[in-house]
């Protein structure tokens, strides 16, 4: 099999069984898409995989679904966006799909909802194990501008509920005055 | 055509709807109940809550759903390939813009601005989170806080950090854990 082929084939089963288990919106599915292609099989930068959070939570749809696009175009090009597209939505259309039509039954099951309360707790212990890999990687650089950006951005979203796109569009232009100049002087 | 009133729904919906899932809950309602009336009220609240007990995106969820309630199967596919087309072109021009002018100074800059914040954003996910699941009402709760939730949080933390299992086992394990300490609980009190 060719090397191409079999990377699709990888991202293809990676994304599927990563969709399986967001339980939890789209921080959930980021989360574990850095865990996988960061930290595992290195197919991406963790400053790539936080560009593609602030893209995918910038653009319109799911921001499972846009951060799919994302990796899959990074790691195999417009054959890894179909691949990571399908692999990403295949598991909550065939579930929905079954489930719609013995709802009324499933919406009862009360093991359900027992063991979602068990998996959340689960899930946000992931998100923290990865916060706290981000935060040691700001912690290295230091700069104290990255580390109040990241305590004002959560308290900002968390306590206020400030909507993200004004904070992306505020730290944005706040890294080109900081930063625009001094990366052309390099 | 419901195929074409599926997909076109949709559609809007992918298009028009920032920020995820809670941010297209209410546009979802809208192209469902008032605009089609594909569904009461009162089932889409249930719809809301299967959200709640399956993966994946709660739009994505809502197009398999209606689509394969209004039409089966087919209908499931065209509302979902409705719900991810606008998202598809969108992001795809991104990612091509991103690959060719990411070294850009001003572009670079900007994204370095940026990265500090996705992680308090990630964080915020953590934080909110925390207080839906260590405060809910359960058969655990000691004084309004569910002990078995901050027990299974605290020893999946340490188990990712220390010995780096994978998260997918350790999502699963604490699910289990959880569906037997509930019941046991549950019997006992």
């Amino acid at each position: 099999m060719s090397e191409k082929l079999k990377r699709c084939l990888l991202l293809f089963l990676y994304t599927m069984r990563i969709s399986a288990f967001t339980f939890g919106g789209g921080y959930v599915i980021v989360s574990l898409m850095k865990k996988q292609f960061v930290d595992k099989l290195g197919w991406l930068a963790e400053e790539e995989m936080l560009d593609y959070t602030a893209l995918a939570q910038s653009s319109p749809g799911p921001i499972a679904v846009n951060a799919a696009i994302l990796v899959g175009y990074r790691i195999s090009g417009v054959p890894g966006v179909f691949t990571s597209i399908i692999g990403t939505i295949l598991p909550p259309l065939v579930l929905l799909t079954a489930i719609s039509f013995v709802y009324e039954a499933f919406i009862q099951i009360e093991a359900i909802r027992y063991l979602l309360l068990g998996m959340q707790a689960g899930v946000i212990a992931v998100i923290c194990d990865v916060v706290c890999g981000l935060c040691r990687s700001i912690w290295r650089e230091g700069r104290w501008i990255a580390i109040i950006t990241a305590a004002a951005a959560l308290i900002l979203v968390a306590v206020f509920s400030v909507n993200v796109i004004l904070i992306v569009l505020a730290c944005a232009l706040l890294g080109i005055l900081l930063y625009g100049k001094e990366d052309r002087a390099k | 055509m419901i195929y074409l009133e599926l997909f076109w729904s949709f559609f809007q919906i992918g298009l028009f709807s920032f920020g995820g899932g809670y941010a297209a809950l209410p546009m979802i309602e809208k192209q469902v109940i008032d605009t089609h009336g594909w569904m009461t009220a009162a089932e889409f609240t249930d719809l809301i809550t299967i959200s709640q007990m399956t993966p994946g995106p709660i739009a994505v969820n809502s197009a398999s759903f209606i689509g394969a309630r209004m039409a089966g199967i087919p209908g499931a596919l065209v509302a979902t390939l409705g719900n991810i087309i606008p998202s598809c072109v969108i992001v795809m021009l991104l990612a091509w813009l991103y690959r060719k002018y990411s070294s850009l100074s001003v572009i670079n800059g900007a994204l370095r601005g940026l990265r500090p914040a996705v992680v308090g954003m990630i964080a915020s996910a953590a934080v909110t989170m925390i207080g839906s699941s260590w405060f809910a009402e359960t058969a655990a709760s000691i004084g309004g806080v569910d002990v078995l939730a901050v027990a299974l949080f605290a020893a999946a933390f340490v188990v990712l950090r220390k010995w780096k299992l994978s998260p997918i086992l350790v999502m699963s394990g604490a699910g289990v854990l959880g569906l037997v300490g509930y019941v046991v609980l549950g019997a006992v009190r």
